[in-house]
């Protein structure tokens, strides 16, 4: 059964002559406990897939279904908040700079009516890897790392089946990224999640993927297997130019002159 | 991160300046000591602070502190310079005490600056997050309003208002919070159009959250601190509309010991008894001056966009 | 002989609860090669290329045994003279160059100004310079990038022209803190190649601000690791994966990689023994 379907999205900005097309006829599906990558170059269109099926962007064409129920419009109702959750890419600008950890998640909680407040935040805590110690901090005085933990666990709260990662360890270090990764992999085991992960990173979204969509100027150029990709299998000539940069920078070609 | 060589720490400040607070009371506790701590840092604020403080003590002990009452007249002894007998900053036109009428002063001072507080900036938060938040219609609608208002002279717009609703120094404060509240609105609404693109507003929208919620549980917490310091940096201006309008004969009325009126009544001696109508101006400079410092250090502590401080 | 001397440099900045050091007695040369500074947030790599130009704004201090370019003293220089170093000596190219150029002016009459405030030229030749260096960049259309302004270029163009600018004085030295972390990979490799040709052409000395280990490997001649302020550990660039202190393998090994797939991905355990080792030297 398929969680999550995408069926010629079409999403703009802005109207007339300032439209802009970020997202032009994306069809894919992501089954139910899989791992979908979105990947492509900024402006590709990969992060406004996420935010027009959540309700963030507000002119759309086409259907979207979450679990075989369509969406409609921009306003989503309480039992889809709860189903569907996402995890921004700056963990710097993704909580409130002035409540503490332990005010995030009950608000989250207290949102979506669940009771037994106070061992749900210890669990929660728990669940991403923070210790209760960390509950009465604000997001300043938690680095990075723990700042991504922390909207984890408010993405996990509500226990949603589906979450969404728009490049969930962009901006972290590598060894933080490690550890955020790892994190995001045990949690799906846990919880049986399904994701559907948006990154510009094909080795992170080779790491947490199973299928992935190269993304070009809003559209789906390829959709393939992340065994395919490990082997270099692509068929579109953007998919192979993207795995050529991301091997490294090609010191040879730059002796020939750019 | 590197390590950083604490100084030492014991008991209750170790307690608040824990980076690992153990309850909601102490995390919120240590970040207002962390506050404390950088206004503490700026002598300028802190000298600001301890006029006020001193403004506060003297209007709640006016009538220990007063040599004379403020309202007894001695026409035998009208116009004594200051220093004289028993009148330190001497006597006014009807052989009143300047000190006395000063010390009562400042309970009409703070009765003005407390009341346009409360009503103006409350005002104008509800008016621009309101409007930052919805957009659309009402934002047009409502900052035309806002923009009428802003369009009159501030004191000629609180003439209008006086003159119509009856000279008094409770409609020269009404009046004066009228004209206030345009530019806390434009603050406010400013700041919500940033704030409202954030990620951790998205954020809370995923939860489910409503614009009610948003606004005062979200929005509210981070407008506030900015305009906290706007008004009181704009409390001097207050004062002195106040006084401008009781110098004009509209705000308080004679006896009262309000300022402005004390300087006014003095403008007919200004050249031969100077002192009748520079104390009081004295007294509306110290306190004018005293708000600019508080809110130049509130600006340093509680600006979110001046960092944390680390 | 080398251009840069740095020894027992240290970027100390006061704090409510003490003083913080940033760089912890850091020593390196820097002759004419492409030297790599890799690190995490936090480990003071930026201060580094910021306390050589004396960019660290009071009240943060530096302090050094020896900091010299090509022999002269640039700790106890003027800040007049200093200016003149800044941009005719060493230059920087900063991370996103939104910040670096001035939004109101247009392109061609920035790089003209700079030109003309550290030669002196008239305005006819540095107008030539400006157009010389833009194609250098491989700029198709000099002309008429000169006429445009800054927001009107995309994240690489506007990078490429930073580089232009920054080299049209012909500094002996070229910091680039994070050039092309915030461009997308396909505009990365351009951007490199440019910088790395013009390095080579002109015998620059090059340093090269990173947080990504791949891309210093394979674009610097040496690297230096830094971790807390220190250096932990240099080494020739192509010997970077054999590098032997454990905070580098961390890093290396906590990279997903595509062509070396892995259930779980290493996780770096800090040791609190790294905080006490002394800096290594990257003095050649």
């Amino acid at each position: 059964m398929s969680r999550l379907e995408f069926e010629g999205l079409n999403v703009w900005f802005g109207d007339g002559p300032d439209r802009v097309d970020a997202v032009k006829g994306a069809t894919f599906e992501v089954p139910s406990g899989a791992s979908f990558g979105l990947v492509g170059e900024s402006g590709s269109g990969k992060s406004t897939i996420l935010r027009a099926l959540v309700g963030l962007a507000r002119h759309w064409s086409g259907r979207m279904a979450v679990a075989e129920a369509p969406v409609t419009g921009f306003k989503r109702s309480k039992a889809f908040y709860k189903d569907v959750q996402m995890v921004f890419q700056d963990p710097y600008a993704s909580l409130h700079p002035r409540q503490t950890v332990d005010a995030v998640l009950a608000e989250t909680l207290k949102l979506h009516g669940i009771g037994d407040v106070e061992n749900r935040i210890e669990q929660l805590l728990l669940d991403v890897g923070l210790g209760p110690k960390f509950r009465f901090r604000y997001p300043h005085q938690l680095s990075g790392g723990q700042r991504q933990r922390v909207a984890i666990a408010r993405a996990l709260a509500p226990e949603p089946s589906v979450i969404l990662l728009d490049e969930p360890t962009s901006a972290l270090d590598v060894s933080v990224q490690a550890e955020v990764l790892n994190l995001l992999v045990d949690l799906r085991k846990a919880h049986q999640l399904t994701y559907l992960m948006v990154s510009h990173d094909l080795a992170v979204v080779g790491h947490m993927c199973e299928r992935i969509a190269v993304m070009q100027a809003g559209e789906i150029v390829e959709i393939m297997s992340v065994e395919d990709m490990r082997e270099m299998k692509a068929a579109h000539p953007y998919t192979r130019q993207l795995l050529q940069a991301s091997l490294g920078y090609v010191g040879e070609e730059m002796h020939g002159g750019a | 991160m590197s390590d950083i060589s604490t100084t030492e720490t014991v008991g209750w400040r170790a307690w608040l300046m824990t980076d690992a607070p153990g309850s909601r009371t102490q995390a919120r506790l240590a970040s207002l000591y962390n506050g404390w701590l950088s206004f503490r840092s700026n002598p300028m604020a802190m000298a600001g602070l301890v006029i006020l403080l001193g403004l506060l003590f003297t209007a709640a002990f006016a009538p220990l502190l007063a040599p004379h009452d403020p309202f007894y007249q001695t026409l035998a002894n009208r116009l004594q310079p200051p220093l004289s007998d028993g009148h330190l900053l001497g006597t006014d036109s009807l052989g009143r005490d300047i000190l006395s009428r000063i010390i009562y002063g400042s309970r009409i001072t703070l009765q003005i600056v407390f009341l346009v507080a409360v009503i103006a900036p409350v005002a104008g938060l509800l008016v621009g997050t309101i409007a930052g938040y919805t957009g659309g219609w009402l934002d047009v609608i409502l900052m035309r309003i806002t923009d009428i208002f802003l369009a009159f002279p501030r004191l000629v717009l609180a003439l209008a208002f006086v003159a119509a609703l009856g000279a008094g120094i409770g409609n020269a404060i009404l009046a004066i919070s009228l004209t206030a509240w345009p530019p806390y609105a434009r603050i406010a609404r400013a700041e919500t159009l940033t704030i409202r693109n954030s990620d951790y507003i998205s954020a809370i929208r995923l939860q489910g959250a409503g614009p009610l919620r948003i606004i005062t549980k979200h929005i509210w917490p981070l407008c506030i601190s900015s305009l906290i310091v706007r008004v009181t940096l704009d409390m001097a201006g207050v004062i002195l509309a106040a006084a401008g309008l009781g110098f004009l004969g509209l705000g308080a009325q004679p006896p009262s010991p309000e300022w402005g009126a004390m300087i006014s009544e003095g403008r007919k001696f200004i050249l031969d008894h100077w002192w009748v109508a520079t104390m009081p101006g004295l007294a509306i400079f110290t306190v004018s001056l005293a708000f600019n410092l508080l809110g130049d250090g509130l600006r340093d502590v509680l600006d979110p966009k001046s960092g944390e401080g680390s | 002989m080398s251009l840069l001397d740095v020894e027992n440099l240290r970027v100390t900045f006061p704090t409510r609860r003490g003083e913080f050091e940033a760089v912890r007695g850091v020593s390196f040369s820097l002759g004419q090669e492409r030297l790599g500074i890799v690190g995490e947030s936090g480990s003071g790599k930026s201060m580094t290329g910021r306390a050589i130009l004396r960019l660290i704004r009071p009240p943060g201090r530096v302090e050094a045994d020896r900091m010299e370019l090509e022999g002269r003293d640039l700790l106890s220089m003027s800040e007049r003279d200093m200016q003149r170093v800044r941009g005719q000596q060493i230059s920087m190219v900063m991370q996103d160059p939104k910040f670096s150029l001035n939004p109101v002016m247009r392109i061609g009459a920035q790089i003209i100004e700079i030109y003309r405030f550290h030669t002196g030229a008239s305005k006819r030749a540095a107008r030539a310079k400006a157009i010389e260096m833009l194609e250098a960049v491989s700029i198709r259309d000099p002309e008429r990038v000169m006429r445009a302004y800054p927001h009107e270029m995309s994240g690489g163009m506007g990078q490429r022209i930073m580089i232009a600018m920054m080299l049209v004085t012909e500094p002996k030295i070229l910091i680039a803190d994070e050039p092309t972390s915030a461009l997308d990979v396909s505009v990365q490799t351009q951007v490199l190649q440019i910088m790395d040709k013009l390095v080579r052409e002109r015998g620059m000395g090059l340093i090269f601000i990173s947080h990504d280990l791949n891309l210093v490997a394979q674009f610097c001649d040496r690297v230096l690791i830094m971790y807390a302020g220190k250096i932990v550990e240099t080494c020739a660039a192509d010997k970077l994966h054999e590098a032997t202190h454990p905070y580098t393998r961390g890093l290396l090994n906590s990279l997903p990689r595509l062509d070396a797939p892995r259930e779980r991905l290493e996780v770096l355990v800090r040791d609190e023994a790294w905080l006490g080792e002394t800096s290594v030297s990257g003095r050649q």
